[in-house]
C-alpha cells in the first residue's frame, strides 16, 4: 500500500498533467488510501456478495410481501427465469417487483443461468414497468447478477440494446422507483435495471463495472489476480456510498446476510419501506428530471 | 466464472496500431489488413480511409472523422478542457494517471469523445465523435460528462446530436463511477426525447459492452460502418461460454446486426456524410410542420 501511495504521489507530480491543487489533491488521496479497507476485507465483502446460502430475491419476496403474483414472459419470444417478475402488496402498498434470480441448487442454477438474464429477461421486466406506470405502481427492483448473459443467442438477440432500453425505460417512469443491490451488481446486466429514483445497496454486496476475475485477466493479464483487482476498483458498499453511486448503505445481520435471512429480510424491508416513503414525495411533475439529476452527478473530472 | 465483458476488443486492421504486425507478413507498414495490397497515404485520405481495393474501413481518429462529416470549418470544440480526475488511485501495473498522461500525449486528445457544434451538409447540429486511440476509447466520467453536456446544449438548442461511436466499453480503471456512466449517458439521451430532438448514433468498430449497452443503442435511427464490430460481450469472451462450437462467420458484426434486426442501415463511409444530411434534412422538416 505504501508502495503503491509512493509512486501514486511521484507520478502526478512528474507528468503535472490534468491536476489542480497538486498538494491538496494528494493529501485527499492519502487520507483516502489510509481509511481505505484492506485487500482482505474487500474480498470478504466479494466471497459474501456470492455466498452460496445469501437470501435470493424470492427469499426477500417470501419474508416482505403479504401476497405475492409472478408473472411470466416477455410476450414475444419467451420466459426468462434468471429474472423474477411480479406485483404484490408490500407493507400495504401494491407495488410492481423485478428481481434477478439465482439458484439454490445445480438444477435450479442451470435452470436460471445463475441469474444472468437474456435480452427477454429485460424484456419482460420492461413489460412490467409499463404495468406498474399504467397503474401507479412504485417500482422496486433487486440487484443481484454476476452480469448479462455473454452467449450466441444472447447477443444475436441484442443484449447491448435491450440493457440500454431496459436503463431508458426506467429513466422515464413517472411512479416512484427504488433499487437495492442485494448480492453482485455485476457491470451492464445490473445497472439495467437499477436507474431508480433511490439507489440502495446491502452492506456485504458488491457493485462492479467488471468482475475482479476479468478485470484481472485484462490489465494483469492473469484472472489469478483477482482479490488485486477487486482491491483496485473496490465494489464494496462503503466505497459505492462514498462515491455517491448508492444513497444509502442496508445493514445486515452479524456475519452476513446468509447467517439469519429472516433478520436481513426484516431490515432490507425497512430499508426499502423508508427509501420508498422518500422517492414517493419526489413532484410527480419533475419526478424524471430529478432522476436525471441525480445520474448526471455521477463522475469525476476536472474542468 | 471468468470475465463477462470484453472490454479490451483488438484494434482490428488498424494501420497505427501500437503493437504487433500491422501489414502482415510483409512489414510494409502501408500494407490493408484485409487484402494485403499496398496503398499510398495521399490516395487512402481520398478515400476516406478505406481501402481502394478491397472496402477495409481503417480506423478514424477523431478529428478526422469531424473532417469528413462537418462542413469545413463549421466545427466549434466545445468541453476540451475536461480531464479526467482518478477518483481510486487506480494502480494496476501502471497507474491510470500514468495511462492517461501517455494516452493524452499520443492522441493529442483530453479524453476518448470529442464534441462541439456543427454543421452537416449545411444542416446545423451537434456532433460528438469518439475516438479508440485514447484508452480505446473506453467510458469513464469525462466521457459521460461530455455528452451529457453535448445532450443538453441540443435540447437547449433544439437542435439534432450525431454521435459516432468507437469504444470497447466503461473505462474500468474508474471503477464503479464508469459503470454509472451507463444511466448517466441514458438519462443525457432521455433529456433528448423530451426535447424531441433527434439522436443519431453512427456506430463504428468496434462499438461494445457499455457503450453499445446504453446511449448508442438509443438512436432515433440506428446507423453502423460496414464489418463494425457491434456486441455486448465480444467474440473471444462469448467463445469461451461455447467451447468447441465454432462462432457464427460474422458474429457480432454490423452485417449479423443487420439481417438480425438491430440496425436500419450499414452505410459505407464515403456515403456516410450525405446520408446523415438526407435525415437531418427529413428531421428539420418534420420539426416545423
Amino acid at each position: 500500500m505504501r508502495d503503491r501511495l509512493a509512486r501514486v504521489r511521484e507520478l502526478p507530480l512528474l507528468r503535472g498533467v490534468g491536476v489542480r491543487d497538486e498538494l491538496s489533491r494528494l493529501q485527499q488521496q492519502i487520507e483516502r488510501v489510509q481509511a481505505e479497507p484492506s485487500e482482505e476485507e474487500i474480498w470478504r465483502a466479494v466471497e459474501l456478495a456470492r455466498h452460496q446460502d445469501r437470501p435470493y430475491t424470492l427469499d426477500y419476496v417470501e419474508r416482505l410481501f403479504d401476497d405475492f403474483v409472478e408473472l411470466h414472459g416477455d410476450r414475444h419470444l419467451t420466459d426468462d427465469p434468471a429474472l423474477v417478475c411480479g406485483i404484490g402488496r408490500f407493507r400495504s402498498r401494491s407495488v410492481a417487483l423485478i428481481g434477478h434470480q439465482k439458484g439454490r441448487d445445480i438444477h435450479e442454477r442451470s435452470r436460471r443461468n445463475f441469474g444472468m438474464a437474456f435480452p427477454e429477461g429485460y424484456r419482460k421486466g420492461m413489460r412490467v414497468m409499463e404495468l406498474a406506470q399504467r397503474h401507479g405502481f412504485p417500482l422496486l427492483t433487486l440487484v443481484d447478477t454476476p452480469g448479462a448473459f455473454p452467449g450466441v443467442a444472447a447477443e444475436q438477440h441484442g443484449q447491448g440494446g435491450w440493457i440500454a432500453r431496459s436503463q431508458i425505460a426506467m429513466a422515464q417512469l413517472g411512479v416512484p422507483t427504488v433499487a437495492c443491490v442485494i448480492g453482485e451488481g455485476g457491470s451492464g446486466g445490473a445497472v439495467a435495471i437499477a436507474l431508480a429514483d433511490r439507489v440502495l445497496m446491502q452492506a456485504n454486496a458488491i457493485y462492479s463495472v467488471i468482475s475482479p476475475e476479468g478485470c484481472a485477466a485484462i490489465l494483469w493479464r492473469d484472472a489469478e489476480q483477482a482479490k488485486k483487482a477487486a482491491a483496485a476498483f473496490r465494489p464494496n458498499a462503503a466505497n459505492c456510498l462514498q462515491l455517491g453511486v448508492v444513497d444509502s448503505i442496508v445493514q445486515e445481520p452479524p456475519g452476513g446476510a446468509h447467517e439469519d435471512h429472516d433478520a436481513a429480510a426484516a431490515m432490507l424491508g425497512d430499508a426499502l419501506v423508508a427509501a420508498l416513503t422518500d422517492a414517493s414525495k419526489i413532484d410527480a411533475t419533475k419526478r424524471r428530471a430529478k432522476r436525471r439529476e441525480k445520474f448526471r452527478m455521477m463522475g469525476v473530472y476536472t474542468t | 466464472m471468468s470475465s463477462r465483458i470484453d472490454v479490451s476488443v483488438e484494434q482490428r486492421g488498424s494501420g497505427n496500431a501500437p503493437s504487433g504486425d500491422p501489414g502482415g507478413k510483409a512489414g510494409h507498414p502501408n500494407t490493408c489488413p484485409s487484402c494485403q495490397s499496398h496503398y499510398r497515404d495521399d490516395e487512402l485520405a481520398a478515400t476516406y480511409g478505406v481501402c481502394p481495393q478491397c472496402g477495409h474501413h481503417f480506423p478514424l481518429r477523431a478529428h478526422e472523422r469531424v473532417a469528413q462529416l462537418a462542413d469545413a470549418g463549421s466545427f466549434a470544440e466545445d468541453d476540451a478542457q475536461l480531464r479526467s480526475a482518478d477518483p481510486l488511485s487506480f494502480f494496476d501495473v501502471r497507474a491510470y494517471t500514468d495511462r492517461l498522461a501517455d494516452a493524452e500525449t499520443t492522441t493529442g486528445l483530453g479524453d476518448a469523445l470529442i464534441s462541439g457544434a456543427a454543421h452537416i451538409e449545411r444542416r446545423p447540429c451537434r456532433l460528438a465523435v469518439m475516438d479508440f486511440a485514447f484508452m480505446g476509447g473506453s467510458m469513464g466520467s469525462v466521457v459521460g460528462e461530455k455528452f451529457w453536456r453535448a445532450c443538453e446544449r441540443s435540447a437547449s438548442d433544439g437542435l439534432p446530436l450525431v454521435c459516432v461511436t468507437a469504444s470497447g466499453g466503461a473505462r474500468m480503471q474508474e471503477g464503479i463511477l464508469s459503470l454509472m456512466q451507463m444511466p448517466k449517458t441514458v438519462c443525457a439521451v432521455d433529456m433528448l426525447r423530451e426535447a424531441s430532438c433527434p439522436f443519431i448514433p453512427v456506430m463504428t468498430h468496434p462499438t461494445t459492452a457499455g457503450v453499445l449497452a446504453s446511449f448508442a443503442s438509443l438512436g432515433d435511427v440506428a446507423i453502423s460502418e460496414p464489418d463494425a464490430l457491434l456486441a455486448f460481450t465480444g467474440p473471444r469472451v462469448v467463445q469461451q461460454t461455447i467451447k468447441g462450437e465454432k462462432l457464427p462467420e460474422d458474429f457480432g458484426l454490423a452485417e449479423s446486426n443487420y439481417r438480425l434486426g438491430h440496425l436500419d442501415a450499414i452505410v459505407e463511409r464515403s456515403g456516410l456524410r450525405p446520408y446523415l444530411g438526407r435525415l437531418l434534412a427529413i428531421f428539420a422538416a418534420g420539426s416545423q410542420q
